[in-house]
């Protein structure tokens, strides 16, 4: 099993190299972190927060729309892709499970998502400690945010493979992908936002926006961070309602979404009839 | 010994429109089958079915003495037009079959020598053309040591020569025991490369059997170009009543009973015949005349 799992990560990885995927996701977190530590190192001192904790609010905000973007990329094609080419009827005559199959291409893809996170949130870091060694300080900021940015891509690994299984054509794949990133990253929030400002602190914003918020691993992952670090609530936009929800149940939140999308995923994979 | 592959009354229909309906076959250890038919006949939703990839509506499937789909270390498989990631060198994709299989991949150069891709190994298959894919896909095919070789249409693409090594690497396997059920539209070399022909029409099995048991089966006519000297054909004609002039020369249509008698009655007259020509029923002959038996 081990070995089948395995064997699938490597040959994906092979493939991800040549497609440049590699690449493109680390130069895309590199650049854009490589930008945000430039603007956070203007002096933040009114703040009483050390830069590298002023960087890591920022990389949490790149992280959110960035992240799910460079995971979706990545895994749109795994089932679609193999369906497309005419390659998965051969591939599954061979004596491993589909699950299996999932597992290694997941492996190999959340691998190569945190060779870019590393890349990425490592250059930022080394740039803001290089500048103000008492940064040092927001370590631990910065390794909460590596490793639920990990969690939250595999997030969207799973959920690509499934819309990938579902469209079974690459071209149908790519297109739910990008509109679910488009739906939960960007225009969930903007939903949310508009309901509470004409919910006015009614029954809308003091019960079902912290669940609509805990429900989109997006937010989840963003919550979650903020709370932790109690850096910069003004950050972002749904800060003021980071204060009113536990820490725990935006860990809970970011733990369990990887989970129920690998789960859905294997379920769509089942369905698919090469 | 028991058989590797056993269907019984096998049924599959697409949103209505069957696909096989009642299809009955078994394949025995060593035995090298072809499936005949035209496109559209059922010759893979049948190797589908028995590779577990799709769900019969109806019927009994023993594959390696278990349902279809749950020997599958025991089945290879050759899909039509195999198609492999084009990123991916020959020698990678090979591994990567071969490590799904639990073999050892030091093995995996000398597999794609065998099939004569050595040179090739480390080139990226989108470089390959399809001749070279096709014998990527005989490749992963030959891993292990698989009981049943489902091949569907293994030799399209492939040279005269390559034809040839690729039956001598089957005649091979069944040697050493394998089932070997392959699909083909090349007939003449079905015909001397396999032990038994199947021939699928709209779904049905519409024959089965060596060919000189489908030849008499067929009982198709033998038919006899006989060329008169000069002159002489209208005696002929009056003695055979049966022949019909036909490019200048004569022609004449008999069954495989009467084929001595008449070549005696021919005989007879040879001071009257320059030539004759006696054609047996062609492969295509006899396989028209099952697939098209059912109005097809």
């Amino acid at each position: 099993m081990i070995a089948r799992i395995f064997a699938t990560a490597v040959t994906e990885a092979h493939i991800a190299r040549r497609n440049r995927w590699v690449l493109i996701a680390v130069a895309l977190m590199v650049v854009f972190s490589l930008v945000l530590s430039a603007a956070g190192s203007a002096p933040t001192g009114a703040l009483g927060a050390d830069r590298l904790s002023v960087v890591v609010a920022s990389l949490t905000s790149l992280s959110v729309y960035l992240v799910p973007l460079v995971a979706l990329l990545m895994s749109f094609d795994a089932v679609a892709g193999e369906v497309e080419r005419g390659t998965l009827p051969l591939l599954l005559t061979y004596p491993v499970a589909r699950w299996e199959v999932l597992a290694g291409k997941l492996l190999a893809h959340t691998a190569i998502l945190i060779v870019a996170i590393l890349a990425g949130y490592g250059v930022a870091a080394a740039i803001t400690i290089a500048a103000d060694p008492a940064a040092v300080a927001g370590l631990g900021a910065l390794w909460r945010l590596t490793w639920t940015s990990v969690l939250l891509g595999a997030t969207f690994i799973g959920i690509g493979y499934a819309l990938s299984s579902l469209a079974r054509r690459v071209s149908g794949a790519a297109g739910l992908a990008i509109g679910l990133w488009l739906g939960l990253v960007v225009l969930y929030d903007l939903g949310l936002l508009a309901a509470v400002v004409a919910d006015d602190g009614g029954f809308f914003t003091t019960d079902v926006f912290p669940a609509a918020l805990l429900a989109n691993p997006a937010d989840a992952f963003r919550l979650f961070n903020l709370t932790a670090s109690q850096a910069t609530a003004a950050a972002s936009g749904v800060g003021g309602a980071a204060a009113t929800i536990p820490l725990w149940q935006s860990l809970l939140s970011i733990l369990i979404w990887p989970l129920v999308s690998l789960a859905l995923a294997a379920l769509a994979f089942r369905k698919v009839e090469p | 010994m028991t058989s590797t592959l056993t269907i019984s009354h096998l049924t599959k229909a697409f949103g209505g429109v069957k696909a096989l309906s009642d299809v009955s076959l078994a394949v025995e250890p060593g035995e090298r089958v072809a499936l005949l038919g035209h496109n559209g006949a059922g010759k893979s939703t049948l190797m589908k079915v028995i590779l577990g990839l799709i769900a019969p509506d109806g019927g009994e499937i023993s594959v390696c003495g278990a349902a279809p789909g749950k020997a599958r270390s025991q089945v290879a498989y050759l899909p039509e037009n195999a198609a492999f990631h084009s990123a991916l060198t020959g020698l990678e994709q090979i591994t990567y079959y071969m490590r799904l299989r639990g073999e050892a991949v030091s093995g995996a150069m000398e597999l794609l020598d065998r099939v004569g891709l050595g040179h090739a190994a480390k080139r990226r298959i989108c470089t390959y053309s399809k001749g070279m894919r096709q014998r990527v896909g005989l490749a992963q095919a030959l891993i292990g040591h698989p009981r049943l070789l489902v091949l569907d249409e293994p030799t399209s693409g492939l040279d005269p020569v390559s034809r040839r090594d690729f039956y001598e690497l089957l005649d091979g396997l069944a040697a050493d025991g394998a089932s070997i059920l392959l699909s083909s539209h090349a007939l003449t070399e079905v015909e001397a490369r396999t032990d038994r022909l199947l021939i699928l029409s709209g779904g049905r099995m519409v024959a089965e059997g060596s060919l000189p048991e489908l030849r008499r089966e067929a009982a198709l006519p033998v038919s006899m170009q006989i060329t008169a000297l000069n002159g002489y054909d209208t005696d002929i004609m009056a003695a055979l009543p049966d022949a019909i002039r036909l490019n200048g020369g004569l022609h004449l249509n008999c069954t495989q009973e009467d084929k001595l008698a008449t070549l005696a009655r021919i005989s007879a007259m040879q001071e009257k015949v320059t030539d004759l020509e006696v054609i047996p029923p062609s492969l295509e002959d006899i396989y028209s005349h099952f697939s098209r038996r059912d109005g097809q």
